[in-house]
């Protein structure tokens, strides 16, 4: 448990990407198995123990710790798990000062500083390393799996007692979930091929096939067995990707144009007797969108966009709607009959990528396409449809068409080459996404946050707004890109030189700076005052030519909602 | 026996001592002040005359300028004191900052003991912390909840050291105190054996000056202003808190943020500042010492100021302890803004 301790301890204080990487490639490269393959599952948030609850862990802590006592230091730190790690009663440290007037150091009440070696009274005994007597992951992972709604309380506290105060924050962190250290299943997956020089694709479709902890994965890792055989499991496989088109003009007998859609992209696979719904990062989102589940009963895999059908953002009836809409159902790990009824999915798709037990990712677009049209009848017409081809003889043609595209789910033109297989990433060449030309409004920037990491000394996210009928000033958005390494330190200049308020870490500033924003689309919001969200919006030019009162009415934006 | 006490009065803004017309660490300016110690929320300037250690004295002429040095001041060493409107009154080791004291009064056979703040732990800048028997005992208690339970300095300065060797080309940004915080971190460093020069921020170079006229050996300080940025790199940087995430970082090559502090002991805390590497180091008592000291001290009733008074009074009721709460202000025991200390 030392080793994964300090593990949870670093990647809860480091912020970059890399950082955490490092730390979890380190990891397991060195720690045994298969501690590392419970780890691994933790950290990915595939642990789960359900004899042991938030609940046990506050039970346990009124029969060791005075409930007052709890609660004055739960609401102090904020997190219970926490809370209980530190204050879990173990022996004192002993220490050791003065007693007495006229002790220690002291001659005539005149104290002398100690020489550059420490007194030998001052020596204070450090908890020896193998103070929690050697318990490693796997049994605490084995005591946890065993324990019943009634032992786990004993359970938990006989591995607490043996535990200092960051292995206990790890224990509970692990038996409760959520550990919270900011890393996605694609951070561990990567860390995972950087760890053993293996490709990110391969671990990406064997990590759903193989349960934690993960031996047969790590056996492959370290060359020690064949890579696991997939037969018969609903396994992901690793999206293919596109490049951002950038002015070049393609021949349309080379590439098909499809519509770009404004949902997620996402894989439902069925095999084995089982159905898992992947997003693009390879995570199981399948809890969110039980009709989607249930609808897919073909053996098969496809590629598809998932979007909700309907009127509620003003989209044509039996239509998609927009991307807000869909933000209603993302994110839930249950769903309920409401936002089944309001919000109702569907997979808009693309590609196909196996059908009844064949593999067709090797086959040329042109004969996917063929199977994929004959394989979408068999599925729900109400859950699934076909994303059409868009019909354009020249490219001058379908340039046209995404120009004039009105509809609020289009988010651009996807162009795929004819004769290209379904490989994994970006590959050059195979296949471009041509999004629409973004809108842009001239905002004024009001107040100013220092970002993280590298930018730490930097303010590099700013808050910025526009005029309402009144001559009031509201927030429309928030953008910490599109600038330059030049433009930010303008910009961070600027934000300390007209500070006139601070909000803890927040300054705000003289609303003088007319700021060019670039946004995918703009929707209404009843979460922001102006009543308005923007999309993805970015800085793309500072506007220093531009006075303030220029900048744009909100009412000018409202008529750019979709 | 200890019933309310007319001769020691709490008030919001002090300790009052009204036979001798003296304050205890007031917040605002007044005819004669008792000062425990150096840190500005106990020793404000404006008081006409103030009574400390020389120490303390040092700490307040360098911070407000020459008249704290004044005459009608009186230092006083530790285990000294003066009389006055019949009250004898004491200094005695606090453990916290140099020159930091407890004062005791003693008066018609009662004896009173303000710890000001106060650590039991070892400390190479500091007179220890000297147990003083009293009828009533007002003690601190920023960290009196049990969540605060400080861990060995030398496995926290093992942290540090661990950090700088495992970045060599980077420094690594200790964020401490600049009145005790920063001297201890250095002195602690020297103590497990780093003879290389520690880099300090302008803010704390006269401070650890006075430390070493005091005979505390720093060793070598270099101002990094003064210091290229490449020869920071692997080296141990200190500054005042309100630097870390500054401008000023940005003399540093690409420095890991650490910060030395009994708060870096909630996580959520140290994320808040954007803190890399926590060092959980304090100059105050944590749960563990607090609640031994006042059982050592045993005295019939404790008196509990400025911090997590609730959690402190709780476990004297627990344990059948006489307590009070008393609410004084300006005491800084959150760790925001520049004055922090902890």
């Amino acid at each position: 448990m030392k080793r994964f301790a300090a593990l949870i301890d670093r990647l809860v204080y480091t912020r970059s990407r890399n950082s955490k990487l490092a730390l979890i490639v380190d990891y397991l490269k060195h720690a045994p198995d298969p501690d590392r393959g419970w780890a691994l599952a933790a950290l990915t948030g595939a642990l789960d123990f359900p004899a042991v609850k938030a609940g046990t862990v506050r039970a346990l802590l009124a029969s060791r710790v005075d409930e007052e006592l709890f609660r004055l230091s739960r609401h102090f730190v904020g997190d219970t798990a926490e809370t209980a790690a530190l204050l879990w009663p173990e022996k004192p440290l002993p220490f050791r000062g003065g007693v007495g007037v006229g002790s220690i150091g002291l001659a005539q009440g005149r104290w002398t500083p100690p020489a550059a070696t420490k007194p030998a009274s001052w020596q204070v005994s450090l908890p020896s390393p193998e103070g929690e007597g050697g318990l490693s992951v796997t049994q605490v992972v084995d005591a946890l799996s065993a324990a019943t709604r009634s032992d786990a309380p004993a359970i938990l506290a006989s591995l607490l007692d043996r535990l200092d105060a960051d292995g206990r924050y790890a224990l509970l962190k692990l038996a409760l979930g959520g550990m919270r250290v900011g890393v996605s299943a694609r951070l561990a997956k990567q860390a995972f091929a950087q760890a053993f020089a293996v490709a990110i694709d391969d671990v990406e479709e064997l990590w759903h096939a193989i349960p934690s902890p993960y031996a047969p994965l790590f056996a492959w890792g370290e060359g020690r067995a064949p890579r696991p055989d997939l037969a018969d499991v609903a396994f992901f496989r690793p999206f293919m990707l596109a490049h951002p088109l950038e002015g070049e003009n393609l021949d349309l007998s080379d590439y098909v144009a499809e519509w770009k859609w404004d949902g997620i992209r996402v894989q439902i696979v069925r095999g084995g007797g089982e159905t898992r719904l992947y997003s693009r990062g390879g995570e199981e989102i399948g809890a969110a969108f039980p009709e989607l589940l249930a609808a897919f009963d073909q053996d098969a895999v496809i590629d598809g966009e998932l979007l909700v059908r309907g009127e509620a953002q003003g989209g044509v009836e039996g239509g998609a709607a927009s991307f807000n809409a869909l933000q209603q159902r993302l994110g839930r790990k249950t769903v309920t009959k409401r936002m089944l009824a309001d919000y109702p999915a569907f997979v808009r798709v693309y590609d196909l990528l196996a059908v009844d037990g064949n593999d067709l990712r090797g086959l040329p677009w042109t004969e996917r396409r063929q199977q994929l049209e004959a394989f979408v009848p068999r599925l729900a017409d109400s859950r699934f449809d076909l994303s059409p081809v868009i019909e354009a003889t020249h490219f001058g043609e379908l340039a046209e068409l995404r120009a004039g595209a009105r509809d609020a789910a289009i988010e651009g033109v996807m162009l795929k080459r004819r004769d290209a297989p379904y490989v994994a990433g970006r590959r050059a060449g195979l296949w471009y996404k041509w999004k629409r030309d973004p809108l842009v409004a001239d905002c004024v920037m009001m107040y100013a946050q220092r970002g993280n990491g590298r930018r730490a000394s930097f303010y590099s996210d700013y808050t910025f707004g526009c005029w309402t009928d009144a001559g009031e000033l509201l927030p429309v958005g928030k953008a910490y890109s599109g600038f330059t390494d030049a433009e930010l330190k303008w910009l961070d200049k600027f934000v300390r030189d007209h500070t006139i308020d601070r909000f803890g870490p927040v300054r705000e500033v003289e609303k003088t700076l007319v700021l060019e924003v670039a946004f995918d689309s703009i929707h209404a919001s009843k979460r922001h005052k102006s009543g308005l969200a923007m999309r993805f919006p970015r800085i793309a030019r500072i506007r220093r030519d531009k006075p303030a009162e220029e900048a744009d009415r909100i009412a000018t934006l409202r008529a750019m909602v979709t | 026996m200890a019933k309310a006490k007319p001769w020691l009065e709490p008030h919001p803004h002090g300790l009052y001592v009204r036979p001798a017309d003296l304050w205890i660490d007031p917040s605002r300016p007044v005819e004669r002040a008792a000062v425990t110690h150096g840190h500005a929320d106990h020793a404000r300037s404006g008081h006409h005359a103030v009574f400390a250690t020389p120490e303390t004295l040092a700490i307040m002429a360098l911070r407000y300028g020459v008249d704290a040095a004044a005459s009608r001041n009186a230092a006083f060493a530790y285990g000294e004191g003066f009389e006055r409107g019949g009250v004898r009154f004491s200094f005695h080791p606090a453990g916290h900052v140099l020159g930091s004291a407890q004062i005791a009064m003693e008066y018609r056979g009662e004896r009173i003991v303000v710890t000001g703040d106060y650590k039991r732990r070892p400390d190479p800048t500091c007179a220890p912390f000297e147990v003083v028997p009293c009828d009533i005992f007002i003690t601190e208690a920023t960290f009196g909840l049990p969540v605060f339970r400080h861990p060995p300095t030398e496995g926290e300065i093992a942290k540090l050291l661990a950090a700088v060797r495992a970045e060599p080309d980077r420094s690594v940004l200790v964020g401490a105190y600049a009145l005790g915080k920063a001297q201890r971190v250095i002195a602690e460093l020297r103590a497990a054996g780093w003879t290389a020069p520690v880099y300090i921020h302008g803010a704390l170079e006269k401070m650890c000056q006075l430390y070493a006229v005091h005979g505390v050996d720093l060793g070598d300080l270099r101002l990094v202003g003064e210091s290229d940025k490449a020869e920071m790199a692997g080296q141990i940087v200190l500054a005042p808190p309100s630097a870390l995430n500054d401008r000023w970082s940005r003399r540093l090559p690409d420095p890991v943020t650490a910060m030395a502090s009994g708060w870096m002991r909630v996580r959520q805390r140290a994320r808040q500042r954007m803190v890399e590497l926590p060092l959980v180091i304090s100059d105050h008592a944590d749960w563990d010492e607090l609640t031994a000291t006042i059982a050592e001290v045993n005295p019939q009733e404790s008196w509990i100021t400025h911090g997590s008074e609730g959690g402190l009074l709780r476990w004297c009721e627990m344990t059948q302890r006489k307590a009070r709460a008393l609410h004084l202000v300006g005491r800084d025991v959150e760790d925001e803004g520049g004055e922090e200390e902890a």
